[in-house]
């Protein structure tokens, strides 16, 4: 059975890319070959300028890799992680030792450094993952679902030190199920389904694919036909729904001033004004036909455990 | 292959050990309550006709005690490794830019190194319950490093059944099997006072041959042949037991299971 068939990436440096798929969709299949943790059966790809089967070797000392579910050992303490991740990259001890030291100061863990990783939240676990991913300063990181189960405060968090990262020049290349994750981080999108890419652009060129902005005013003195009159010098007009009157609006929140200072103007009362904007849930649908799971589910984990 | 990170894995691995007491009670718990029922309860075995002249029946047993602690580390190094697998901490060491087979001698150094305080742990128990090592402070060397030496070889077989399965649960299932060859050599008692067939089996089972070689550097003086033997079954089983980890840690990596 192929888990992936035909997917076809390319991630300029200093990009973030996000893999946006349901569960099983092939988002992890694609990360475990382009991380040399799996052969591919067929195709090619290459990471940083190498291929990752002829350079697998050269490959990995390219990458950081925080998989899925933080694949840590409960027993070790956060220390121990991070030097052993160092020793693993080959640092010299000292070395090892100093930018270990900094990141677990990076990711707010250096109370923590001297528990086992079992008594870490969820949350921490992932910062921990994140912080020995960086230990040897790759070009390129892989961040596997990484807020996947997480509460929204440490999903926040890890969203924060990505995008600190990106900043600093690194190269992230991200799975995801969240949509608000892959439209909050990522500069281009590309959304898989059964194995197959079916969309990738900008999360903004991808929105704009399946529709435009639009506003739904609610008048207060029912003057619909008025109110469509103003406003179609404005934007297209699109069937009412539920009573209100609706205009597409190609500036989206930046046509808002201009429509409310028409309607004003012209003495029509607006009582209610919502902006709708294509999201990439309308991307997602557009091009699967149904809604990606993992975004609808509440977010599980709580943090509960104190950073002593 | 970079000893450093062989070194560190190791050094992980002994500290899961210590840390997890599941692993470290069939190293030294067992065997231990295991020899003390087997002195208490068989001491008057060495009056037996052709029981090999031993001092006391403890300094008979010792060999064995280390070479079941030592099995049970390949077995428990086993478990360990297959437990990393299904938490998926052995996919952080292979996307690390080491040599793959490093993940296999990580933790058979921390296996190995589980051997020697096994060997070091029932020489001090022997000492003090009365037991004496024959060759002295050179003989007691030799056995940590004989003991070592066999958890290595009988730990490649756990790591090779851990890297094909990916199971714990399986690892541990061969749990009573270790007793089963225990029994059928001659590390409980001596192979020529068993009844056939299991006589004939403890006969031509390396683990007597290894078992032998430690024991008749705490009863007596090892003799060429007994080394020659101890030394032969270990390399066999050693090469046998790492080829067989290799090919396991190989299909795992081409098929991503």
């Amino acid at each position: 059975m192929r888990a992936v068939d035909g997917v076809d990436i390319e991630v300029a440096p200093g990009e973030i890319y996000a893999f946006l798929g349901p569960n099983g969709a092939g988002k992890t299949t694609t990360v475990r070959v382009l991380t040399t943790l799996l052969r591919p059966t067929g195709g090619s790809a290459r990471v940083a300028g190498h291929d990752v089967v002829a350079e697998a070797a050269e490959v990995r000392r390219s990458i950081g890799v925080a998989l899925q579910e933080a694949a840590l050992d409960p027993l070790m303490t956060g220390r121990e992680l991070i030097r052993l991740q160092a020793t693993l990259h080959g640092l010299p001890r000292r070395t090892g030792v100093e930018r270990g030291e900094a990141l677990l100061r990076r990711v707010g863990l250096e109370q923590a450094a001297d528990r086992r990783v079992g008594t870490y939240s969820g949350g921490m676990r992932r910062r921990l993952d994140l912080a020995s991913a960086l230990v040897h300063e790759p070009e390129v990181l892989f961040l596997d679902e990484p807020t996947t189960g997480l509460d929204p405060v440490s999903r926040k968090d890890i969203w924060e030190e990505v995008s600190a990262l990106n900043a600093e020049g690194t190269t992230v290349f991200l799975t995801t199920q969240y949509l608000e994750e892959a439209d909050r981080l990522a500069n281009r999108v590309g959304i898989i389904d059964a194995g197959r890419i079916v969309a990738e652009g900008t999360p903004a060129s991808l929105k704009a694919e399946v529709g435009r902005p639009h506003l739904e005013l609610g008048l207060a003195d029912g003057r619909a036909e008025d109110a469509e009159r103003v406003l179609a010098g404005l934007g297209r007009p699109l069937p009412p729904k539920e009573g209100k009157v609706l205009v597409e609006v190609a500036g989206g929140a930046s046509d808002v001033a201009k429509v409310v200072r028409a309607l004003d103007e012209a003495g029509i009362v607006v009582e209610s004004l919502d902006l709708m904007e294509p999201t990439l849930d309308d991307v997602f649908v557009a091009k699967t036909g149904y809604h990606i799971e993992g975004d609808e589910e509440e977010t599980g984990e709580h943090e509960v455990a104190a950073e002593t | 292959m970079n000893a450093r990170v062989v070194a560190a894995l190791g050094g992980r691995s002994v500290r899961q050990t210590f840390r997890r007491p599941q692993l470290m009670a069939p190293i030294i718990v067992f065997p231990t309550l295991l020899l003390a029922i087997q002195t208490g309860g068989a001491g008057r075995a060495v009056d037996l006709p052709g029981f090999p002249q031993v001092d006391g029946f403890l300094d008979f047993m010792l060999a064995g005690a280390m070479i079941q602690a030592t099995l049970l580390a390949g077995n428990s190094g086993g478990i360990a490794l297959a437990v990393d697998i299904e938490m998926g901490f052995t996919d952080r060491l292979l996307a690390a830019p080491i040599s793959r087979f490093a993940l296999v001698l990580g933790r058979l150094a921390g296996t190995a190194a589980l051997g020697a305080v096994a060997a070091l742990w029932f020489i001090a128990l022997g000492l003090v319950f009365g037991a004496s090592i024959h060759e002295g402070v050179p003989g007691a060397i030799a056995i940590v490093i004989l003991v070592s030496l066999t958890a290595v070889a009988f730990g490649g077989i756990g790591s090779a059944i851990a890297l094909r399965t990916g199971s714990a649960s399986i690892v541990q299932g061969l749990f009573p099997l270790v007793f089963v060859i225990l029994f059928l050599s001659s590390a409980f008692f001596p192979a020529n006072l068993m009844l056939d067939p299991a006589a004939t089996v403890a006969e031509y089972n390396p683990l007597s041959f290894i078992t032998e070689g430690v024991r008749e550097l705490v009863i007596s003086t090892l003799t060429a042949e007994a080394f020659w033997k101890a030394a032969a079954s270990l390399c066999g089983i050693g090469l046998l037991s790492l080829g067989l980890s290799n090919l396991a840690l190989r299909r795992r990596l081409r098929t991503g299971g």
